[in-house]
């Protein structure tokens, strides 16, 4: 393997990503997950005699979309093509897909690599179809055709990838990106989100590319890089036993992490794409685009660096709080509603020091159950000492099992901390009375035993009073004896 | 009574109005008919009597409740097996759709159901529409009403000769290439095919998309603009409709008066009149010509130097988008499925695939599949299918150029009268030349007219005429215009009044 290192490998990755439209990119249909086999359909997606496709503009918006965050020109003219082969998944024997003018072209995408960012290019955007599915049982093989029609989007990069983790990386990128924008669920697992990858080897310095093998069913992000670092394996080995790497089309096995071959170039397809006569030119007006401009959600790249900037977060704080992005909108909501009273350092801790462990602890809950002015009343409670910080854990946990609001809890519970003078003078003297042993030692100079009486008050509160308070008074205690004055 | 089968849809129409007659009578008088005369002629695929009849006595029922009612109300058409309407049988004359019920009704029969027709019957076609003749059809050959061993013409044969026998009182069909112009032609009928946009797809089985358009076969002028008016329009379900403005085309039909002709500028294009032309028929449009100079036109010689190429072109992008139009009839999910000569499935689906395929359609559809995956395949894109396109913007560019000259052209509809049965069937090619005139106008995507004026001799039949079809062509979108020029020549050839034209063998 010592060998490998003298060689590169460049990749370029093919992804579809299912768009969250309402219904089908052609038809009425709805566009859901998980309905009975074959209720989702009409005569448009079930390839009826006379039956003829319509562009769902929802399904070019987020397009758009997509195309505007990931960089890449949007073209005011594009076209619709059709891609014919047999399967019985294609009920019309053609997938309507883009092929010579897709919406959008050339963009790019920055990734964090361990040498830093790098910017990756994308060669295209376009709009196409989803066939259905096949569910094999045995020796049968039966069709649902809910998903026939779906929109997606195929975004296609330059082969601008040299690892396996970059690839993994300018996926995770893509996603978030995708995820965040509303276009996509990202779900790799239920294949709303689905990744091919071009893969080939040079020598390092070679200009000219190597030949390219297409590896597909690459069906979660951990079999991305697995299946992508075999392949740059295999290929490698190919060429230093003196082989020739082949193209050709390779299937991912998970099971065994290997690549196994498919079909080869002369079984390609040929897929006789020409202009889908059923649908004019897709023509975007400016209005349109900027309408679409308009709407777009700040991206987490723009968020994180905000968050740096505006908030004075630091860079691990803010990359934690836009990795998703409910919990980035759950962080400003809580601004918002906070409206400068508490430090907004203070409520990226809450979050991320309290609310995101105990959801952790949780698991299954992604999202806080909590609305954002429910926990700020919490926040607030601590943060003006009304109850202490430890108290305020407990309420929290509460809080998220319960359900209840902060005051109730506080208020069921007997939970609202001990904070006027008078109480917490009446526990010390209490304290000292029954340790008059200890409080002469302290007296004497044992310094060590203020947190003895400290724990000692708080003992008798059952941790409600204030700990700064106890603290003041027992220090004037202190001074009070040893000036003689008490 | 029994002769309400043979008065025009404005004839009938006037009868309902005035309760001279119901529906149901007027239907009766066409189930006589039919069942005497049909199965001479073989038009229609199947008639549905008890469904027309439903409709006549709901037709009646509204004529009766007073007020007023639209123009079909109550008048029994014939359409054809192309389009689809749900709970009915749809073949498209072809094995493989042999028991296909549709399960949901096309835009056209949507709105003819709006209007109150009466359904009498699916009409025979070239499977597919794929032909000129008629004889394509998996099921039968339909005969010319003028001449029982000669063809209707094609596709929308059964249509046309419906029309011409009075086996309805007017009829819808598609037009591609030709398909009901040429059969109107052949059958002294007249066939309007609109312009590409006017009316609806949805719910017509497509042969090729870009094409493709609904048109009417009708008795006369009067009742194409009443047929279309019914049907025309934008259609949220067919995004190849346009926003055209649909105009009032009985109307202004009704106002069309000589006076027009006056100063009107009337292209006669040296191509539409080539060596392939009948003479006959050419002496016959040179009467037209000599007519309409009469009535004051301007007649202007143009030419259209691209239109040569049209056929070529045609016969590639309509395979093309034919070539990938049938992929859905894959045996799979309705229709017809090759089964094992035992009656068990298939048990590959390569094999389910192609022997299917294989046995389901006919001779000539699997001629023109072949033709165009050929056209489109790699490598050959750009030589042929990407060429043919080309093509096709000379020839849009040919006809804007000589609209910028005149303001309708004419010529012959077809360079033959009908032909016998059998004449052409082993030569595929002078069958396709048989649409040489009538092609380039869909590639325009313009509309185009034809109706009968005057006959020739039958040279296989003592007395024996043929029908000679005019074909009219009107810039985009002015089937006003169209209509009108029509509806002129119409009053001054009187073709339906004279015994002479009107010969049938029936």
């Amino acid at each position: 393997m010592n060998n490998n290192d003298s060689f590169e490998a460049v990749i370029g990755l093919e992804v579809h990503s299912q768009l969250l439209t309402k219904t089908k990119m052609f038809c009425p249909c709805p566009n859901v997950f998980g309905m009975e086999p074959n209720t989702a359909v009409c005569p448009v997606c079930l390839a009826l005699p006379g039956a003829l496709p319509v562009i769902n503009f929802e399904g070019v918006k987020l397009a758009v979309k997509a195309a505007l965050a990931l960089n890449i020109d949007i073209n005011r003219k594009s076209l619709f093509a059709r891609k014919n082969y047999f399967y019985p998944d294609l009920p019309k024997g053609y997938q309507i897909s883009q092929y010579l003018d897709p919406v959008s072209s050339n963009g790019y995408l920055n990734i964090q690599t361990g040498g830093g960012e790098k910017k990756i290019r994308i060669n295209r955007l376009h709009i196409e179809e989803d066939a259905g599915k096949l569910i094999h049982i045995g020796n049968q093989s039966y069709v649902d055709l809910n998903r026939a029609g779906t929109p997606l989007v195929e975004i296609v990069s330059e082969p601008d990838i040299n690892s396996a983790s970059e690839a993994a990386a300018y996926l995770k990128a893509l996603r978030e990106t995708l995820v965040y924008l509303g276009v996509s669920d990202g779900n790799m697992e239920e294949g709303s989100f689905r990744c091919d990858a071009n893969v080939s080897v040079r020598r390092k310095g070679d200009p000219r590319l190597g030949t390219r093998a297409e590896v597909k069913n690459v069906n979660s992000f951990k079999f991305v890089e697995k299946a992508i670092e075999y392949e740059i394996e295999r290929q490698i080995d190919v060429v230093l036993s003196g082989g020739k790497v082949i193209q050709e089309t390779r299937l991912y096995d998970s099971k065994e992490n290997i690549t196994r071959p498919m079909r080869g170039k002369e079984d390609a397809h040929d897929y006789r794409y020409f202009e889908e006569p059923d649908l004019p030119p897709l023509i975007l007006s400016e209005e349109f685009i900027s309408e679409v401009k308009n709407s777009l959600t700040e991206l987490p790249a723009v968020k994180r660096g905000r968050y740096v900037s505006e908030y004075k977060l630091t860079e691990y704080d803010a990359e934690v709080l836009t990795q998703d992005k409910d919990i980035a909108h759950y962080f400003e909501d809580l601004i918002k509603e906070n409206g400068g009273r508490v430090g907004i350092k203070k409520l990226a801790n809450w979050i991320i020091n309290e609310l995101l462990s105990e959801l952790k602890a949780r698991e299954g809950e992604g999202r806080s159950p909590i609305k954002a002015q429910d926990f700020l009343e919490l926040i607030t409670a601590v943060e003006s000492g009304s109850i202490n910080r430890n108290t305020g854990k407990t309420v929290l946990a509460e809080m998220l099992s319960s359900r209840k609001k902060a005051g109730e809890v506080i208020k069921e519970k007997n939970l609202a901390q001990v904070s006027d003078d008078k109480g917490i003078e009446e526990i010390i003297k209490q304290a000292i009375d029954e340790n008059r042993k200890e409080f002469a030692d302290l007296i004497s100079g044992k310094d060590k035993l203020f947190g003895f009486f400290v724990g000692e008050a708080m003992k008798k509160t059952k941790g409600k009073a204030n700990p700064k308070k106890v603290n003041e008074i027992l220090q004037k205690n202190i001074e009070n004896y040893k000036s003689g004055r008490s | 009574m029994d002769d309400l089968c043979r008065l025009t849809i404005g004839e009938l129409a006037g009868l309902l109005t005035r309760r001279e007659v119901k529906s149901i009578d007027i239907l009766n008088s066409y189930i006589k008919r039919i069942k005497e005369t049909d199965p001479k002629v073989s038009a229609y695929l199947y008639n549905d009597f008890e469904e027309a009849v439903r409709n006549a006595e709901a037709a009646d029922k509204i004529i009766a409740s007073g007020g007023g009612f639209p123009p079909l109300t109550g008048i029994p058409l014939s359409i054809k097996d192309i389009f689809l309407i749900k709970g009915k049988k749809t073949t498209c004359a072809s094995k493989i759709l042999d028991n296909f019920i549709s399960p949901y009704d096309s835009t056209v029969v949507k709105k003819l159901k709006e209007n109150h027709y009466v359904f009498l019957g699916k009409t025979n076609l070239d499977e597919f529409a794929m032909g000129s003749s008629t004889e394509n059809s998996a099921y039968k050959i339909t005969k010319n009403p003028y001449d029982l061993n000669r063809v209707p013409g094609g596709s929308s044969g059964g249509s046309a000769a419906s029309v011409a026998a009075d086996l309805c009182a007017g009829s819808f069909g598609t037009d591609t290439g030709g398909s009901v112009r040429q059969p109107a032609a052949l059958c002294g009928v007249v066939g309007l095919k609109p312009t590409y946009g006017l009316i609806s797809r949805y719910g017509i089985i497509a042969f090729s998309s870009s094409l493709d358009q609904a048109g009417v076969l009708s008795k006369d002028v009067t009742d194409a603009a009443i047929m279309l008016g019914a049907v025309a329009g934008f259609d949220e379900k067919d995004q190849t409709t346009r926003r055209f403005e649909v105009k009032d085309y009985a109307g202004i039909v009704k106002k069309a008066d000589k006076s027009l002709m006056k100063g009107l500028r009337v292209g006669i294009p040296v191509e539409f009149f080539s060596e392939g032309l009948d003479p006959e028929i050419g002496s016959k449009i040179s009467e037209i010509k000599a007519l309409l100079k009469e009535l004051g036109a301007d007649i202007v010689g143009i030419s259209l130097p691209d239109t040569k190429y049209s056929v070529a072109a045609y016969y590639i992008i309509a395979t093309s988008e034919a070539s990938s139009n049938l992929e859905r009839y894959d045996g799979i999910r309705y229709g017809y499925r090759y089964k094992e000569e035992s009656g068990n499935e298939m048990q590959s689906l390569d094999g389910l695939y192609r022997k299917s395929r294989e046995t389901g359609f006919g001779n000539e559809v699997k001629r023109r599949i072949i033709l165009g995956t050929f056209a489109l395949s790699a490598g050959y894109y750009d030589a042929y299918y990407k060429k043919a396109s080309s093509v096709r913007k000379l020839i849009v560019k040919n006809y804007k150029d000589a609209f910028g000259k005149v303001d309708v052209i004419i010529g012959p509809t077809s360079p033959t009268p009908a032909f016998l049965i059998g004449e052409k069937t082993a030569d595929p090619l002078s069958m396709y030349l048989s649409d040489i005139y009538t092609i380039s106008v869909n590639l325009a995507y313009l509309p185009g007219l034809s109706m009968p004026v005057g006959t020739v001799k039958n040279p296989s039949k003592q007395n024996g005429v043929l029908p000679v079809g005019l074909q009219i062509i009107s810039p985009w979108a002015a089937e006003d215009r169209l209509l009108s020029v029509a509806k002129i020549i119409e009053d001054e050839v009187k073709f339906r009044e004279n015994a002479g034209f009107r010969k049938l063998d029936i």
